[in-house]
C-alpha cells in the first residue's frame, strides 16, 4: 500500500495525526502505541525523538522528552525499533525532531535509516530553509523522505509559496505563533488566517497542529485543512499508569461524528 | 568584511547561520534585515555614544599593572571594563540592544541570564528606558545569586525561574526564546553573549567591539604601537574575547588567546572547555562546537565560575579556533582561584572568576623581553566575595 496516497486523494478528509514522543512513557512502548492508535483509527503519526533542548516545546513534551531521554532513547535505538514498524503498522509515519540530533546521526544516514525502516518524512523544526535547500535537499529526496515545513500566521505569502514548492507531501499550519500545548482559540484572528491559506490554493494540503487537544478544536481546525494534530494532549494521557486502555476512548472521542 | 567577520548570509565559514523555528523567523528577519542600518544611523551612534561615555563610564581604563609585569616579565595591561557601571562589560551590549529595541518599536524586553550579570545590565537599561523586562534565570542559578536577583528586582524587572532541563543558563536560553515565539511582535530578545541565530553573534560582537577599538589606541598612546604581542580573554559564550578580538583580527602578528574554564580538569567529567571537549553542532539557533554526547543531547558543562558555564562557544569563536586565528586553552577552577587572589594581593583588584581564567593563563606563558600583553580584565569580583572567601577559607 502507498502509505502516503491519504495526503493525494481528494476524498480524504478530516485526517487526524497523533504526535508523541519516542521512549515515553518506557522505552520500549514506540511500537505498542503505534499500534494502538491505528488501530483506534488515526490516520497518522508523528514520532517524536527526544532532544535536550526542545526550544519550540512547552512544559508537556519537554517532559516527555527528558523522560524519554532519562530511559536511554536514542535515534539509533529508535531506528532499532522501527525496524519492525512496517510489519506492525501501516498508516502514514514522520519523525519530528531537532536537527542537532539529526546532524550527529548524519543527515545522509537519517534518511537512509527513515527509507530502511518505511518512515515517510521528518518534521525537523529548526532546519532552516536557506539549508535545506542549499546542503540538505538532494539528500531527502535521493531516500524519497519528505521533509516538512511549517507555517505560522507571521509567515509571509512569498514565503509560503517558496515552502509549497519545497514540499512533497503537506505544510503544517501553526495555529498560532506559540509553542506546543496552548489551546486553540479559533477566533477570528485565526479563521482569517487559515482561510487565507486555503484561498492560496497551495498544491501540499495543510495540516494544522499545536493548540488542538479535543473533538472541538479538531473540528474547527479540519473545516479549514486536510487534517490535523494532536500532540500535548495526548502524550499527557501517557503518563497515565493505564494509559494503553485510554488510547482507544480518546481516538474515538474526537473522531466519531 | 574579513574571512574572520560574519559572511552576507551569516556564516563564519562553517558556523553561524540562523536555525530557528518558522515561529522565530519574523523576528529573527526583522533583525537581519536592519540591525546594519540602525546601528550606521547618526542618532543611534550618537545616543550610543553619549551612553557609554557619560552612563557606562567609557571609554574603560588600560591600566599597566606594574607589579604583575614584573612578575611575569612582560609588560601587562589591563582593559578594565570592571570599572564599568553594572561591574562588567555585559553593559556595553544592553545599551545598544536597548536602543535598537526601541528603533524596533519594541515594548517589551527579555533576557536569560546565568550568573545574573547579564540579566542585571539588561535591568539596567530598562529602567534607563522604561521599558517592561523579563529575565528568564535558572532555578539553580537564582539560589546561588541572589544578590544579582535582588538587584534586578529593584530595578523593576522580572525574574522568571527556569524549571526545565538542568535549570541553569541554557534552559534560561531555552525559556528566553520559548517566551520570544509566544510574543512574536511587541518583544526584543536581549542575548547576553556572540550566540544565537544571525544576526546576534555579529550584532553583539559589534557592541562589544569598542573594548578593543579603545585598547588600540590607549596601548598606541602609551607604547607609540597599537598592537600588543599578545591579547588573553576568557571565553563562555564569548562575548568579552569577541569585542577584545574584534579590531585586532585583521593584525595577524598579535596572538589571540581565548581562555575556556577547564573546571576541575578537561578530562574530569565536570569541564566546560568547549573547543577541548566539543564538536561541531547545532544550539540556540546557530552551528558552533558543542559539547554533546554522541547522540546529540547537550551536555550540561561545569565551572566554578557561573559566567563560564556555557556548553558551547558562539560561532565566530569556533571559526577562529578552527582557522587557526586564535589560540584557545583552558584553566581549571585552582589555576583561575589562585590567579585572582594574586592579583588582589599585587594589585589591589578583585577580578570576577570569569577573568581570572584569562589571568591564570599567565602562569603558562613565556616571554621573551618585554613583550606587551593586553588582558580583558571582564568584571569585577564583588559578585564573587562568597566563592572566594569559600574557596581560600577567609
Amino acid at each position: 500500500m502507498q502509505t502516503q496516497d491519504i495526503f493525494t486523494n481528494d476524498t480524504s478528509k478530516g485526517l487526524l495525526s497523533i504526535y508523541y514522543t519516542a521512549g515515553y512513557p518506557h522505552l520500549d512502548s514506540t511500537i505498542a502505541i503505534a499500534e494502538k492508535l491505528e488501530q483506534a483509527g488515526a490516520d497518522f503519526l508523528e514520532i517524536g525523538f527526544p532532544y535536550s533542548d526542545p526550544v519550540a516545546d512547552g512544559p508537556v513534551i519537554q517532559h516527555s522528552s527528558e523522560v524519554a531521554l532519562k530511559n536511554g532513547m536514542t535515534l539509533q535505538l529508535l531506528f532499532q525499533q522501527l525496524g519492525e514498524l512496517r510489519s506492525r503498522v501501516s498508516i502514514p509515519v514522520f519523525l519530528m525532531g531537532y536537527f542537532n540530533t539529526v546532524l550527529q546521526y548524519g543527515v545522509e544516514n537519517f534518511c537512509k535509516s527513515c527509507q530502511e525502516v518505511g518512515v515517510n518524512g521528518a518534521i525537523i523544526p529548526d532546519l532552516p530553509i536557506y539549508e535545506y535547500e542549499d546542503l540538505y535537499q538532494n539528500i531527502f529526496k535521493q531516500y524519497n523522505i519528505s521533509n516538512i515545513f511549517l507555517v505560522t500566521p507571521q509567515t509571509s505569502d512569498e514565503r509560503i509559496r517558496k515552502i509549497d514548492n519545497l514540499s512533497n507531501c503537506f505544510i503544517y499550519l501553526l495555529s498560532s505563533n506559540a509553542t506546543t500545548g496552548k489551546n486553540l482559540e479559533v477566533g477570528e484572528q485565526a479563521g482569517q488566517y487559515f482561510q487565507r491559506l486555503k484561498d492560496m490554493n497551495l498544491k501540499n494540503p495543510l495540516v494544522i497542529g499545536f493548540g488542538i487537544s479535543d473533538k472541538g478544536t479538531f473540528q474547527k481546525a479540519t473545516n479549514y485543512a486536510k487534517g490535523a494534530i494532536i500532540g500535548s494532549a495526548f502524550v499527557r494521557l501517557l503518563s497515565d499508569d493505564n494509559y494503553t486502555d485510554k488510547i482507544e476512548p480518546f481516538i474515538k472521542s474526537i473522531k466519531t461524528a | 568584511m574579513s574571512k574572520y567577520h560574519v559572511n552576507e548570509k551569516g556564516y563564519y565559514g562553517p558556523f553561524g547561520g540562523a536555525y530557528i523555528p518558522e515561529m522565530l523567523y519574523p523576528n529573527v528577519a526583522e533583525l537581519q534585515k536592519k540591525y546594519m542600518e540602525i546601528m550606521q544611523e547618526e542618532s543611534f551612534q550618537q545616543e550610543f555614544q553619549e551612553l557609554l561615555k557619560d552612563y557606562v563610564g567609557r571609554p574603560s581604563p588600560l591600566y599597566l599593572a606594574k607589579r604583575l609585569s614584573t612578575r611575569y616579565g612582560a609588560n601587562i595591561f589591563l582593559k578594565r571594563e570592571d570599572l564599568n557601571h553594572t561591574g562588567a562589560h555585559k553593559i556595553n551590549n544592553t545599551i545598544g540592544q536597548i536602543l535598537l529595541a526601541e528603533r524596533l518599536g519594541k515594548k517589551r524586553i527579555i533576557a536569560e541570564t546565568g550568573a545574573g550579570q547579564h540579566g542585571v545590565a539588561t535591568a539596567t537599561v530598562c529602567a534607563l528606558k522604561g521599558l517592561e523586562c523579563v529575565v528568564y534565570m535558572g532555578e539553580i542559578d537564582i539560589q546561588r545569586q541572589a544578590p544579582n536577583v535582588a538587584r534586578m528586582k529593584m530595578m523593576g524587572a522580572t525574574v522568571v525561574a527556569a524549571q526545565s532541563g538542568s535549570k541553569t543558563l541554557k534552559d534560561a536560553t531555552n525559556e528566553a526564546l520559548r517566551d520570544w515565539i509566544n510574543n512574536p511582535v511587541d518583544t526584543h530578545y536581549i542575548i547576553g553573549s556572540v550566540v544565537g541565530p544571525h544576526p546576534y553573534p555579529d550584532l553583539v560582537a559589534r557592541f562589544q567591539s569598542i573594548i578593543s577599538e579603545e585598547t588600540k589606541k590607549q596601548l598606541a598612546e602609551k607604547t607609540g604601537n597599537s598592537l600588543p604581542d599578545y591579547v588573553l580573554a576568557c571565553v563562555g559564550g564569548g562575548s568579552n574575547a569577541a569585542g577584545m578580538f574584534y579590531h585586532f583580527l585583521e593584525d595577524e602578528e598579535v596572538q589571540l588567546i581565548a581562555v575556556e574554564a577547564a573546571g576541575h580538569g578537561v578530562d574530569s567529567g565536570e569541564s566546560a572547555a568547549t573547543t577541548a571537549l566539543g564538536k561541531e553542532g547545532v544550539l540556540h539557533g546557530s552551528r558552533s562546537i558543542l559539547m554533546q554526547t554522541q547522540d546529540g543531547q547537550v551536555v550540561e558543562p561545569y565551572s566554578i565560575s557561573a559566567g563560564l558555564d556555557y556548553p558551547g562557544i558562539g560561532p565566530q569563536h569556533a571559526w577562529l579556533y578552527k582557522s587557526g586565528r586564535g589560540k584557545y586553552v583552558s584553566i581549571t577552577d585552582d589555576e583561575a582561584m589562585q590567579a585572582g587572589l594574586l592579583l588582589t594581593k599585587l594589585e589591589g583588584i578583585i577580578p570576577a572568576i570569569e577573568s581570572s581564567h584569562a589571568l591564570a593563563y599567565l602562569e603558562k606563558m613565556t616571554f621573551q623581553g618585554k613583550e606587551n600583553v593586553v588582558i580583558c580584565l571582564s568584571g569585577r569580583g564583588d559578585k564573587d566575595l562568597d566563592n572566594y572567601m569559600k574557596y581560600f577559607g577567609f
